[in-house]
């Protein structure tokens, strides 16, 4: 249930740009989530409809997922991110807290842990859209 | 785009009355010990108390603590466990005894994942064991917490010194409240500490002499409390709740938020 702190940050963040925007309605919130977030998107989705708030009424929320990809600092190699090779309870802490996968997750070339997550991590609010 | 998850920190921080980051410029001069046996300390006192090792690359006090078994609970986020007294958060219930490399914006990205979803609940004061430096834990602290107070800690080296003067300089232009200064580890008479302290302006708080009794206190808060430095960690305590009247401990009608 991580996805309802989330889910709550997104209601907060997209009602402080719906303020400043002068939006009387939001019609559509597109979120972007890395996928080494690991959050359950129906989760996310079910969360955010019963958190949603007048203003959010008649609001559609799509929510993208960005596949996760890596770099070795040490190497150069680049890789995508694949929970496969993981067990579940290190899928678990890289849910809690994304940037453990430092601790779990070595370069498959060079087996260093000094990488750089090019994409595919954090919660972005993409576009509020709404009607004034 | 905008990090949504920036907007609801202030939301998980409302029902704590008083913030306090235990920092220094240097590494090595005690933070965690003291930060460990302040949080202790004020729960002692009957305080409801947090404790949040912000210092993911080399976290100690679950080391002090002793931690066992306690996990956090997930309920619309993560709620953390109570351990001896204390809502205790740490990046080890995660990483584990895993060396967790990371770079500075890694550190600010798991900052403010577990600022937005920890759930704290009410407390009268939340400790934060912060990493040395004015990098970029301290930055986000600074920037994150609106009602942070810094307790900074130095050794009688003057090395140490130094890099406190830098600290307070950062602090002072971000314009947040330094409560004062503790010289940890003396192993004489020597004033160049405090002196040096109301040169810069600041309380000169506790002076704590070298304790070689608190190594083997390492994981056994009882113990830990009993040691010379907790002596002098109570009574550091008892200054910084002396300025703090209108916080009350748990189960005392009246608790008001600090203005």
């Amino acid at each position: 249930m991580h996805e309802w702190a989330l889910a709550e940050a997104v209601i907060k963040a997209a009602s402080e740009i719906a303020e400043r925007e002068g939006l009387k309605q939001v019609t559509r919130v597109t979120i972007r989530v890395g996928e080494l977030q690991q959050v359950e998107r129906a989760v996310l989705e079910f969360a955010l409809s019963q958190l949603k708030t007048a203003r959010f009424k008649n609001a559609k929320f799509d929510v993208e997922t960005e596949k996760a990809r890596l770099r070795c600092r040490v190497c150069g190699h680049t890789w995508v991110f694949c929970e496969k090779n993981l067990d579940q309870a290190t899928l678990e802490a890289i849910h809690f807290v994304p940037e453990i996968a430092h601790a779990y997750v070595k370069c498959p070339n060079c087996a260093s842990p000094d990488f750089e997550i090019e994409q595919g991590r954090g919660v972005w609010l993409q576009t509020v859209r709404g009607v004034k | 785009m905008a990090d949504p998850r920036i907007s609801i920190i202030d939301e998980r921080m409302k029902e704590i009355d008083a913030i306090i980051a235990v920092s220094s410029g240097k590494g090595g001069v005690g933070k965690s010990l003291i930060a460990s046996t302040l949080a202790l300390s004020l729960a002692q006192k009957g305080y409801s108390v947090g404790l949040f090792d912000l210092d993911f690359t080399s976290p100690s006090t679950h080391a002090i603590l002793g931690i066992g078994d306690e996990r956090p609970t997930e309920k619309k986020g993560i709620v953390p466990p109570r351990v001896h007294g204390l809502k205790y958060m740490s990046i080890t219930y995660y990483s584990h005894d895993l060396a967790t490399p990371l770079r500075g914006a890694d550190v600010s990205n798991a900052l403010v994942e577990l600022f937005s979803t920890t759930r704290w609940g009410k407390l009268s004061y939340l400790v934060l064991d912060m990493p040395p430096g004015i990098g970029d834990a301290t930055l986000d602290a600074v920037r994150f917490i609106k009602n942070i107070e810094f307790l900074i800690v130095t050794t009688p080296s003057r090395l140490a010194f130094e890099t406190v003067k830098k600290l307070v300089t950062l602090l002072r232009a971000l314009r947040v409240s330094v409560l004062g200064v503790v010289e940890n580890m003396r192993m004489n008479g020597s004033k160049t500490i405090q002196q040096e302290t109301q040169k810069l302006g600041l309380k000169f708080l506790e002076e704590i002499p070298y304790d070689s009794m608190v190594e083997a206190a390492i994981g056994d808060p009882d113990m830990l409390l009993q040691t010379a430095l907790a002596d002098k960690v109570k009574h550091l305590c008892s200054t910084i709740l002396e300025t703090r009247a209108s916080i009350r401990p748990e189960g005392q009608r009246g608790r008001k938020r600090k203005a």
